[in-house]
């Protein structure tokens, strides 16, 4: 897709300008010129900054698009008169919206301007009047600051007054500032000179035809660039008689851009509209324009009596002033809003006398008037520069209110003190020194340390000062820690100084969670500028417990739902899971099984299996926390944990001797298939046919097992492993298939025993006997599993590892149980009891809730893949969830009930 | 000049991701800020990103490298406030260029010990496999400096500015100047926030320019601030590009503030506007209340691959909290896609 981009003319204040075919005429505003304005002159004058602004804000509402400013007067200073006025009005975002042309014969005057504008602005003007040279080096520092220009029809010889003159002059200058200088023909704008018509002298009365001639000729000859003209200098010599200029400055408008004049530097608001002119009016008019019947200056006579009998009657500004009609307290919003100082001291005198105090007016109208300004901002519908203005005229009114409130002080409270500073490492200020304006705006003395202020420094004038608050403000993250740190330091100091968090990187959460509980005589978060002043009047009357205890019951709150929240990251479909499967080494065989098929084993040799038994997991059923055999040593609890020891090993000989428990267990090999990346099935039948005992065939058929796979996103590098992973996809490189093993092992007969220690209440004997039955299932099942190995798999018959290592693990395969971490879904276990026949072979029953009993029973599968580990599956997805309640036959609400643990 | 203008005809370009990220991830202490050779400074310098170009360039060099090696194509020089106006916070200012001469350095030798490490490509002729090598550029990047033009410090002055636009353009022009010295290939003039330092940036390489009679591709970044869709400095993004487009840059486009998903709508807007190349490169999601950014590298890589999708862009990357990871998905999901055309210019 290929778009075009027409060559128009870009301009640019705070918002763009484009000058396309249809924008018809650009109204440029003009009574920012202390040349034709005598008003603006003396405003300059006397520094009247203000009050200009409002003459360039009078334009702005009045329709100007362009604003043109003009401080050549020999009495003033060009460049500083060029450079204030400028960057007040930069401040100004209803006048900085629109572009700037800056107006003057001095190029210096130009350039101040120039350095004080962010958008693209007009130069008005350049010309080859000190010739070729002069000319281009002003045209390539225009360029440099991406100013569009305006081309005076003036070369060494003069200004040009015939059109043909000001066709050629134009056309060079043309192809200088495109050949040489660079400039895009659509950022030069001429001016091909508009002078003063019905003067008296004949020589002059063709200006108006010649400008219009020279205007069509231009724009043939030069179709992208621009024409633009004084307007007012047409009817100069009517000064003083606002109705005729009007109508003669309309008039030559509407031929003029009719043959093309693009822009033109008028007094915005005060244009008649053409087909308003009364006829007689317009027909002089433009009989005086286009030089018609005007040989001997008949027409311009005529004009001129003409002029004689109208009044000058000027025009009313047409502005909306409707809000002046609404309430005082609106009418002081709407001030706020809009930045208007206009108005705000009648208003705010107005409100004064409405108030029983001075200080209501702040509380009241004035700060919900902030408020409204503190939404529009957090939503965007206002930006910065506007708020600061806002501000300003807060300031205003509240200067207004200062002497009413001193007078009264007797019954006022002092307001306070509040000392701000941006903290140490940064060095963002801006909202800060906001916050700063509309507190002192409010009465409250403002210390403001500055930028990257050490936290010491912070609290020492905090405590030399005698100050009510402290606020403090950054922008970047690194500042959050340094306002913990900040904080803290204040409960070290033991001080007591309300703390106030704010800028743009903060937040309520964070203040609540991090700063709020490293100090405790009360940190706020202040969401911005205009909520400041609330928080910190309450805080400093008397409502200030009630308002410290809010917010920290808020705080609190918000720091318990932080801590409870769900941690949010990042899950794989289930699809992109499976795709990072690991990839386990296909080449490596395993060992054959020595035995495929069940087996039954009734009655182990206790004595054997205690030899397995892990004491660790035993203390701490005793919560008594540490490795054994250290713990024995250990200082504290060693005693303790020495006796108990003894004391169970009492009891465990007991057992021994006495037979008082019985281990039995079974477990199957089987010959295995991938069935998918995450099932495994398991040919159960034709081995289990061949070891069936006499009790007959039990119709196991091919059993799949289901497994689950992790849907986290990992980190590069790291599968989303599911268990079915540690079976190859395929057979070894001799054909070999693929094996897994399962086993369920229980330590029977503990409840008679149990209940004997009941009846005599020694409850410690009756939990040393369920610990040790624990511990005996454990070690049997560790037992089974070397034998499983070394023997019956056989893949590690070499194997030879301490009592410690396999305690450890450090053995080749694992024995992962259904409803653990690496396959949550205890359901499985229908299928390892099926396979395993266990409840009947070993009498270990499945609960409803599938917990095996006798309790001291523990079940699984083998896998021997030297790469298979322990892991979790973790949180899973719907989707997932989904697929594996399809693959199983669960409806999804059974599905959901059984994996809660790993949806939530 | 015209060999990354002719890249960009053919492909999406990657630009790296943060660099403080990625700083903040070693940990330094104000003994490492200052390394040996400012022990004994006056004031704390820890935070002074720029200075670690001097005190541990390893460490700069190591991080840029880790973004060629994820795909960046252009890699920024670790100069964002090595100007004299934000120096003076530590007051290095007369190290003003010698930071950016040792920040350029520190981004060339990664380019070369990246171009010394990468294979050929078997499948590719010799040509291709030299150009791929050869199309990686070190853009010397220019920051807003901690000072406003447009905005005045005193909000009871609103005619009161800080600093004035000749300041900032001298100190810029000597930031080009060991830029330029230490081997940059392109200017890039930064998270503008406002366009009146921008201005006097593009002043000041204009002048660097002319004086020194040379010329390199220039690149333009601005930042949307907030909900707004304005610079900090109040301009929309039309009046913004219209201020800016007399430098003739190669590429023009947002970068901070917004993370990818906040910073679809301006680049769209931007992509019809512009008549260069269209650049983006976001921060890795809005920082959370903690100030940290969770966006993860694949998400973004997706929202940006789908504005590529839609052929707004031509350079993209990241910006605070970004990381290698951010910049290796960011490439692989655009690296089959077409980049932006860019539009014809009627001449009449």
């Amino acid at each position: 897709m290929n778009s075009i981009i027409k060559p128009f003319l870009h301009l640019s204040g705070l918002e763009p300008l484009v000058l396309r075919p249809e924008t018809n005429f650009v109204n440029v505003g003009e009574r920012t010129n202390v040349t034709g304005s005598k008003k603006f002159a003396r405003l300059i004058q006397e520094e009247k900054y203000d009050e200009a602004l409002s003459v360039a804000r009078q334009q702005v509402e009045s329709g100007a698009q362009i604003l043109d400013v003009n401080m050549d007067d020999a009495m003033l200073d060009g460049v500083y008169a060029m450079t204030t006025f400028i960057n007040l009005v930069q401040a100004e975002p209803d006048i900085a919206k629109i572009p700037i042309m800056l107006d003057s014969s001095k190029f210096e005057i130009i350039e101040a301007g120039l350095k004080c504008i962010q958008g693209k602005c007009v130069v008005n003007s350049i010309s080859m009047k000190e010739g070729e040279a002069k000319f281009i080096e002003q045209a390539k520092i225009c360029r440099m600051y991406g100013a569009a220009v305006i081309v005076m029809a003036f070369d060494e010889i003069g200004q040009a007054d015939s059109k043909d003159r000001k066709v050629a002059i134009c056309h060079r200058a043309y192809k200088i500032l495109t050949e040489k200088v660079g400039f895009k023909p659509e950022d030069i704008i001429f001016d091909p000179n508009i002078f003063a018509v019905a003067t008296g002298l004949e020589e002059h009365n063709n200006y108006g035809v010649d400008f219009i001639e020279a205007t069509k000729e231009i724009k043939q000859l030069m179709p992208l660039t621009k024409v633009s003209g004084g307007v007012s200098n047409l009817s100069f010599s009517f000064r003083g008689n606002e109705h005729v200029r009007e109508a003669m400055h309309s008039v030559f408008l509407y031929h003029a851009i009719q043959a093309g004049m693009d822009m033109g530097i008028v007094n915005a608001g005060q244009l008649a509209v053409y087909d308003e002119i009364e006829p007689s009016l317009k027909k002089l008019c433009e009989d005086v324009i286009l030089n018609i019947n005007n040989d001997h200056n008949e027409a311009t006579e005529a004009l001129i009596q003409f002029a004689e009998t109208v009044k000058a009657k000027g025009k009313v500004q047409i502005k909306d002033e409707s809000w002046r009609l609404e309430s005082v307290e609106k009418r002081l919003t709407h001030s706020l809003v809009n930045g208007i100082t206009e108005y705000i001291e009648q208003d705010t005198e107005e409100a004064r006398l409405k108030f029983d105090k001075p200080i209501e007016v702040i509380e009241g109208p004035l700060m919900d008037g902030m408020n409204v300004v503190g939404d529009l901002f957090g939503s965007g519908k206002m930006f910065l520069p506007q708020v600061v203005k806002s501000a300003r005229v807060m300031k205003r009114s509240v200067a207004y209110l200062q002497p009413f409130i001193e007078a009264g002080k007797v019954e006022e409270t002092s307001a306070g003190k509040v000392l701000l500073a941006t903290v140490k490492g940064d060095v963002h200020d801006i909202g800060k020194n906001i916050v700063g304006v509309v507190l002192a705006c409010n009465g409250y003395e403002i210390i403001d340390l500055g930028v990257m202020v050490p936290a010491n420094k912070i609290l020492d004038e905090a405590v030399r000062l005698e100050v009510d608050v402290i606020g403090l403000s950054g922008l970047i993250t690194p500042s959050l820690d340094e306002m913990v740190h900040i904080a803290h330091e204040m409960k070290r100091r033991n001080l007591n100084f309300p703390l106030l968090i704010g800028g743009a990187t903060t937040s309520r959460m964070h203040t609540a969670v991090k700063i709020a509980e490293n100090y405790n005589h009360g940190v706020i978060h202040v969401l911005d500028a205009s909520r400041a002043v609330s928080v910190v009047s309450d805080l400093l009357n008397e409502n200030k417990p009630a308002f410290l205890s809010k917010i920290s019951t808020e705080y609190a709150q918000l720091k318990e739902d932080f801590l409870n929240r769900k941690i949010i990251k990042n899950y794989l479909s289930i699809g992109k899971a499976r795709e990072n499967k690991l990839k386990i080494e296909d080449s490596i065989e395993i060992h054959k099984p020595n035995f495929i098929g069940n087996k039954t084993i009734l009655n182990y040799d206790l004595s054997e299996i205690a030899q397995y038994i892990d004491w660790t997991p035993f203390f701490i059923t005793w919560e008594m926390h540490g490795k054994f055999p250290a713990i024995l040593q250990d200082e504290i609890v060693g005693k303790e944990a020495t006796k108990l020891y003894n004391d169970a090993n009492t009891l465990l000989q007991k057992i021994v001797d006495e037979k008082w428990l019985q281990a039995n267990a079974v477990f199957g090999i089987y010959e295995v298939e991938k069935k998918s990346d995450d099932e495994i099935t398991v040919y159960a039948d034709k081995h289990l046919v061949d070891i069936t005992d006499s009790r007959g065939a039990r119709g196991v058929s091919n059993i799949t097992l289901n497994f689950l796979r992790q849907q986290i996103h990992k980190a590069e590098g790291q599968p989303n492993l599911s268990l079915a992973d540690f079976i190859p996809t395929s057979r070894g490189i001799s054909g070999m298939s693929n094996h897994l093993g399962a086993f369920v092992v229980t330590i029977k007969g503990i409840e008679e025993h149990i209940n004997v220690f009941e009846e005599q209440h020694d409850d410690y004997n009756k939990i040393m006997l369920q610990a040790l039955a624990d511990r005996l299932a454990e070690a049997f099942t560790e037992l089974l599993h070397q034998k499983v190995r070394k023997e019956y798999w056989g893949y590690a018959k070499d194997e030879n590892i301490s009592m410690e290592d396999l305690i450890k693990e450090k053995y080749q395969g694992i024995r992962p149980a259904p409803g653990y971490p690496a396959c949550p879904d205890h359901t499985e276990k229908y299928k390892l009891f099926q396979l395993l026949n266990a409840t009947e072979e070993i009498g270990v029953e499945l609960t409803e809730n599938l917990a095996m009993y006798p309790a001291s029973s523990v079940c699984g599968w083998y896998f021997a893949h030297p790469e298979s580990k322990y892991f979790g599956v973790g949180k899973i997805e719907r989707d997932q969830l989904e697929d594996y309640a399809n693959r199983k036959g669960m409806t999804l609400d059974e599905a959901t009930r059984w994996l809660r643990p790993a949806l939530d | 000049m015209s060999k990354i203008v002719d890249i960009l005809k053919q492909r999406i370009l990657i630009i790296d991701g943060a660099m403080g990220t990625m700083i903040q991830r070693h940990k330094l202490s104000e003994e490492d800020y200052r390394g040996e050779r400012f022990k004994n400074w006056h004031c704390d310098v820890k935070g002074n990103n720029d200075l670690l170009s001097i005190t541990q360039p390893d460490i700069i060099t190591n991080i840029h490298l880790q973004y060629l090696q994820a795909g960046a194509n252009i890699i920024e020089t670790n100069t964002f406030s090595a100007q004299r106006i934000s120096m003076a916070d530590y007051g290095m200012e007369d190290l003003s260029y010698e930071l950016n001469v040792a920040s350029a350095k520190c981004a060339r030798k990664a380019v070369e010990l990246f171009q010394n490490s990468i294979t050929d490509d078997q499948n590719l002729d010799q040509t291709s496999n030299i150009e791929n090598r050869e199309s990686v550029f070190v853009a010397g990047a220019i920051g807003p400096t901690n000072r406003t033009l447009s905005l005045s410090p005193d909000v009871n002055n609103p005619g009161f500015r800080a600093v004035t636009f000749d300041q900032v353009m001298e100190a810029y022009y000597e930031q080009v100047k060991g830029l330029i010295d230490g081997g940059v290939d392109i200017i890039l003039i930064e998270t503008i926030f406002d366009t009146l330092n921008a201005k006097a940036a593009i002043f000041a390489v204009k002048k660097y320019f002319e004086d020194y009679s040379i010329d390199l591709p220039i690149m333009i970044s601005g930042t949307i601030t907030d909900a707004s869709g304005r610079t900090l400095s109040g301009q929309t993004l039309e009046a913004f590009y219209y201020s800016i487009e007399h430098c003739n840059p190669i590429s023009v486009g947002f970068n901070c503030a917004l993370g990818a998903t906040q910073m679809r709508p301006h680049i769209e807007e931007l992509s019809a506007l512009a008549s260069c190349a269209v650049s983006a490169y976001p921060n890795a999601g809005l920082p959370n209340a903690f100030g940290e950014y969770d966006e993860q590298p694949h998400e973004t890589g997706h929202i940006i691959a789908d504005w590529a999708k839609e052929g707004f862009v031509n350079i993209v990357g990241g910006c605070c909290g970004t990381t290698p990871d951010h910049i290796k998905c960011i490439a692989e999901e655009v690296k089959n896609i077409k980049p932006r055309v860019l539009p014809t210019l009627q001449k009449d």
